[in-house]
């Protein structure tokens, strides 16, 4: 998705001026959004795939396949839905098949024909 | 580094398609600059497969917790730290 410079302007001179209260946020971008649901500060016991959704990310990192920031770009740009209902590691999970997609590294469907065959 | 410790900065209040490290609840929020870090390769580059560079110089910006969002503890003299790369700050007028 990109939006032109002009645009851009724009939507800076409107919030310069008071015409809208804030700057569009991502679904990750929950700092100050009020809610009433309690906030789980439990810890939980990481089950294996976590752990090895874990090594995984610091292996690509470290075949120079994958950066931190990709990482967090994948998991940013997931559909909200998605992005709501799914847990920490799913969204990392979800990141590296879409980065590595995304770079050819795997082919499109790839993975869902692995683990299905 | 542009910036010096204690100095007042205001943060860019523009928006910015694509992955950034700015969260939203601070832009366009008056901080003052709490200390100089270092330089760091640039996420909003690397997050594309670039390298991030040039490094950009980043600050830890403290803003009054009252001037974020409604505070329950106003006047208590709360603030809240947020790491903020150079090219999100501007001066102060």
């Amino acid at each position: 998705m990109t939006r032109g410079r002009a645009s851009r302007r724009e939507h800076g001179a409107a919030l310069r001026e008071g015409r809208i209260d804030r700057v569009e946020r991502g679904v990750h971008d929950r700092g100050g959004v009020p809610t009433e649901e309690p906030i789980d500060r439990g810890e939980h016991t990481l089950e294996d795939w976590e752990v090895l959704t874990d090594a995984l990310v610091g292996a690509l990192a470290r075949r120079g396949l994958m950066n931190v920031d990709e990482l967090r770009r994948g998991i940013e740009r997931m559909p909200r839905e998605e992005y709501v209902q799914a847990s920490y590691y799913e969204r990392w999970l979800f990141s590296m098949e879409s980065i590595l997609t995304e770079k050819g590294v795997l082919a499109a469907g790839e993975l869902d024909r692995r683990a299905a065959g | 580094m542009t910036y010096l410790v204690g100095e007042p900065v205001v943060v860019a209040a523009r928006a910015h398609i694509g992955h950034h490290r700015t969260p939203s609840y601070i832009k366009g929020k008056r901080g003052r600059i709490e200390r100089v870090h270092a330089r760091f390769r640039n996420p909003e580059t690397r997050a594309y497969g670039g390298a991030g560079l040039p490094e950009v110089p980043l600050y830890l910006v403290s803003f009054a917790r009252s001037d974020l969002w409604p505070d329950p503890c106003a006047g208590g003299g709360h603030r809240v730290y947020v790491d903020v790369f150079e090219h999100w700050l501007e001066e102060a007028k």
